[in-house]
């Protein structure tokens, strides 16, 4: 079972890559959505069946497969460019980046000790780099859409994590930390909204009237 | 009656959602806020025991942070309904819920001994704030907005992550993965001290970013500058007590695992350079607001500090964070004040506050004096005592670090705040219909009074409740 999820940890981690080096807004979204549902899968593999896993995946494949998307997609319509045509580091940049902070996340995970039935499992490089990868992305890029974008991939990271606890945490809090999620990113989604109507774009380079010299 | 704590504000915050009138909806906050303090007096006189598994328990820490998010919410609860008076031409429905709902998060924060709790009721007090700090619905506010949910979001993920990793180090210590805070504290000396440091890391710089210590204090400035005062004081006020409970906790964990010095110079680090980064932005800023963000920023690195030195240091810091909450109550609802009087926030524009309105002009020279330790003000006591601990605990740089940055801080302040506290009026400066009233002013001049009480004659049984909160962070 490990292997199938080694897998599935190995093709998120390419998702990654595929935002990082994305311009289309619209494909970073599906992106997304499909990590997430890839995600998703992650419990019923690796655990035993429970209620309450079952619970956590299909909640997880709804928020993060389908309605946080849709949300999403909707703001990306309603926008005149639909590219991150002008970064502020470029793509092949951040890629490489991207690269290295995924080669030191190994080195990372390597140092810290393992459960031994966790033993051999790629999660702990896999959610950190995960993690990395969406903060490169907040950082890099202008668009508010693509910032949430990487919020997003970083949250899956930490959801990658969880998984090494999923047994252990509960129910309650599990359910908490995605219907925060849910709630944050449809906040998001309302300022973007507003900035659009107000700057009539959503390039976060214009928030700049703010600011100490 | 824990759980009227939670759950009376949610249901003022229904029954705010339901009020039609703009008028009325405000005196919601005084009712609810009043009910609060007197639930809250109520649980501190008897305090009851665990609930729901040790989820639920009401600890001389949590008991202390309740005693400075209380009054800070009555105080600015009246405040909001003179305040509200003036704001008239926009619906005051949203803030009025948020702030309700807020209450109710705060309390949670307090009352949790479960830390994926306490993490998700922090994460609700980010999130509620939100559309209040867009509240005047501009392009300045709407940037302040995006800058706070964007950094703030990052910021408590990354402490849910850090959470993640410390229940795995009691996993990986072969016991079962908790975030109970008292198993975690009676198992430290077991737990994986790599996964312990790296769990430390992350919350430190997750919450690190939800109270501003520097160097992620940048959303700080703009959220509070664009916010209105009274949201202002709540997020200064009562969000940093809460994000400061939760490091708090955490470092709990931490000393309770032996060989602290790693987690003791973190969070000196970042204190220092908190203090440091304050002292020079305070000088010479031009809006009144960020001034106060600035200060809170410099309050919140004393207390990282404090943490960090620890021994007798502990019982100042959180006698500091006590009178961090209720100065910051003064400072940023004189600040509303001043800014409706005369419509703009620039020090250049705002000259002879005391001539034109003398109640909350000679409150915000009070709250400035407070807010900078000067006695006979609450902080005087904390950051003397601070200091004193920090020399006692063999830190002569730190301490010197520490001192010239307060100097630098005082005077960066004076220079702005007394000339326009004193100073001439200017004749061009526009007219406007804010006149002091009692329902604007006196909440200030209370928490003042309140914060002279603490420099003066510090209450006993209050001192009794810090020494024992300062006991479960190893305080002397």
């Amino acid at each position: 079972m490990t292997q199938i999820a080694d897998q599935i940890l190995v093709f998120v981690l390419l998702l990654n890559f595929v935002v990082l080096g994305s311009s289309r807004l619209a494909v970073s979204v599906r992106i997304v959505a499909i990590q997430g549902i890839a995600l998703g899968l992650l419990p019923a593999i690796l655990h035993h069946f429970s209620v309450h896993l079952s619970f956590i995946s299909f909640g997880m494949v709804a928020v993060k497969g389908f309605i946080i998307p849709l949300l999403l997609t909707r703001a990306v319509n309603r926008l005149t460019s639909k590219r991150e045509s002008d970064p502020f580091v470029g793509h092949i940049p951040t890629l490489v980046v991207g690269g290295i902070c995924t080669a030191l996340s190994f080195a990372f995970a390597g140092r810290l000790p393992l459960a031994p039935e966790h033993q051999g499992l790629m999660i702990v490089p896999a959610a950190i780099s995960t993690l990395l990868a969406g903060l490169l992305v907040i950082v890099t890029r202008r668009k508010a859409v693509s910032q949430v974008i990487g919020y997003l991939l970083l949250e899956n990271g930490i959801f990658i994590f969880g998984q090494l606890l999923t047994t252990a945490m509960p129910f309650m809090v599990e359910a908490g930390v995605l219907l925060d999620l849910l709630v944050g990113i449809f906040v998001m989604g309302i300022i973007i909204g507003h900035i659009r109507a107000e700057f009539s774009s959503v390039d976060t380079s214009r928030l700049t009237t703010l600011r100490d010299v | 009656m824990i759980a009227a704590l939670v759950i009376l504000p949610l249901l003022g915050a229904i029954i705010a959602w339901l009020v039609p009138d703009n008028r009325l909806r405000p005196w919601l906050l005084p009712v609810f806020g009043m009910l609060h303090g007197a639930i809250t007096v109520d649980l501190i006189l008897s305090p009851p025991l665990p609930s729901l598994q040790g989820w639920i328990h009401l600890d001389p820490l949590g008991c202390l942070a309740l005693v400075a998010i209380s009054p800070l919410f009555l105080a600015c609860s009246f405040y909001a309904v003179g305040y509200l008076n003036y704001r008239q031409e926009r619906s005051n429905r949203i803030l009025c819920m948020g702030l309700l709902v807020c209450l109710s998060a705060m309390s949670l924060t307090s009352v949790a001994h479960h830390l994926g709790l306490l993490w998700l009721a922090l994460e609700t007090t980010t999130l509620v704030m939100a559309p209040l700090v867009y509240f005047n619905r501009n392009a300045r506010s709407l940037e302040a907005t995006w800058k706070y949910m964007m950094i703030c979001s990052v910021g408590i993920a990354l402490a849910l992550l850090g959470l993640f990793f410390l229940a795995y180090s009691m996993l990986v210590a072969g016991h079962e993965a908790t975030l109970l805070l008292d198993q975690l504290v009676s198992r430290a000396g077991v737990l994986s001290p790599a996964w312990l440091h790296a769990a430390f890391v992350f919350i430190l710089v997750g919450f690190g970013t939800k109270v501003g210590l520097a160097p992620l204090h940048t959303w700080k400035p703009d959220a509070y500058g664009e916010a209105p005062g009274i949201v202002g004081a709540l997020l200064s006020g009562g969000l940093v007590t809460c994000g400061v409970l939760g490091l708090m906790r955490i470092y709990q964990v931490c000393i309770a695992a032996g060989d602290t010095t790693f987690y003791r110079d973190a969070l000196v680090g970042l204190g220092l350079l908190s203090t440091i980064l304050a002292a020079v932005f305070l000088v010479r800023q031009a809006d009144f607001k960020r001034m106060l963000a600035y200060s809170s920023v410099e309050h919140v690195g004393v207390i990282a500090i404090g943490l960090g030195i620890g021994k007798g240091a502990i019982f100042f810091t959180l006698l500091h964070l006590l009178a961090n909450s209720l100065t910051k109550g003064v400072l940023f609802l004189t600040a509303g004040n001043i800014h409706r009087s005369y419509n703009s926030k620039r020090c250049d524009v705002v000259h002879g506050v005391l001539r034109r309105l003398p109640w909350t002009g000679s409150l915000f020279l009070a709250g400035f004096f407070a807010g900078t330790a000067s006695p006979p003000f609450g902080m005087f006591l904390s950051e003397f005592g601070i200091i004193a601990g920090s020399f006692a605990a063999g830190r002569p740089v730190v301490t010197t670090i520490l001192v010239v940055s307060f100097a630098a801080a005082y005077l960066g302040m004076a220079a702005n705040v007394l000339p326009m506290a004193l100073g001439e009026r200017l004749r061009e400066s526009e007219r406007t219909l804010y006149r002091d009233s009692f329902l604007t002013v006196a909440p200030p001049l209370l928490l003042t009074l309140i914060l002279l009480l603490m420099g003066l004659c510090f209450p006993l049984p209050l001192a009794r409740l810090v020494h024992n909160a300062a006991f479960l962070l190893g305080g002397e």
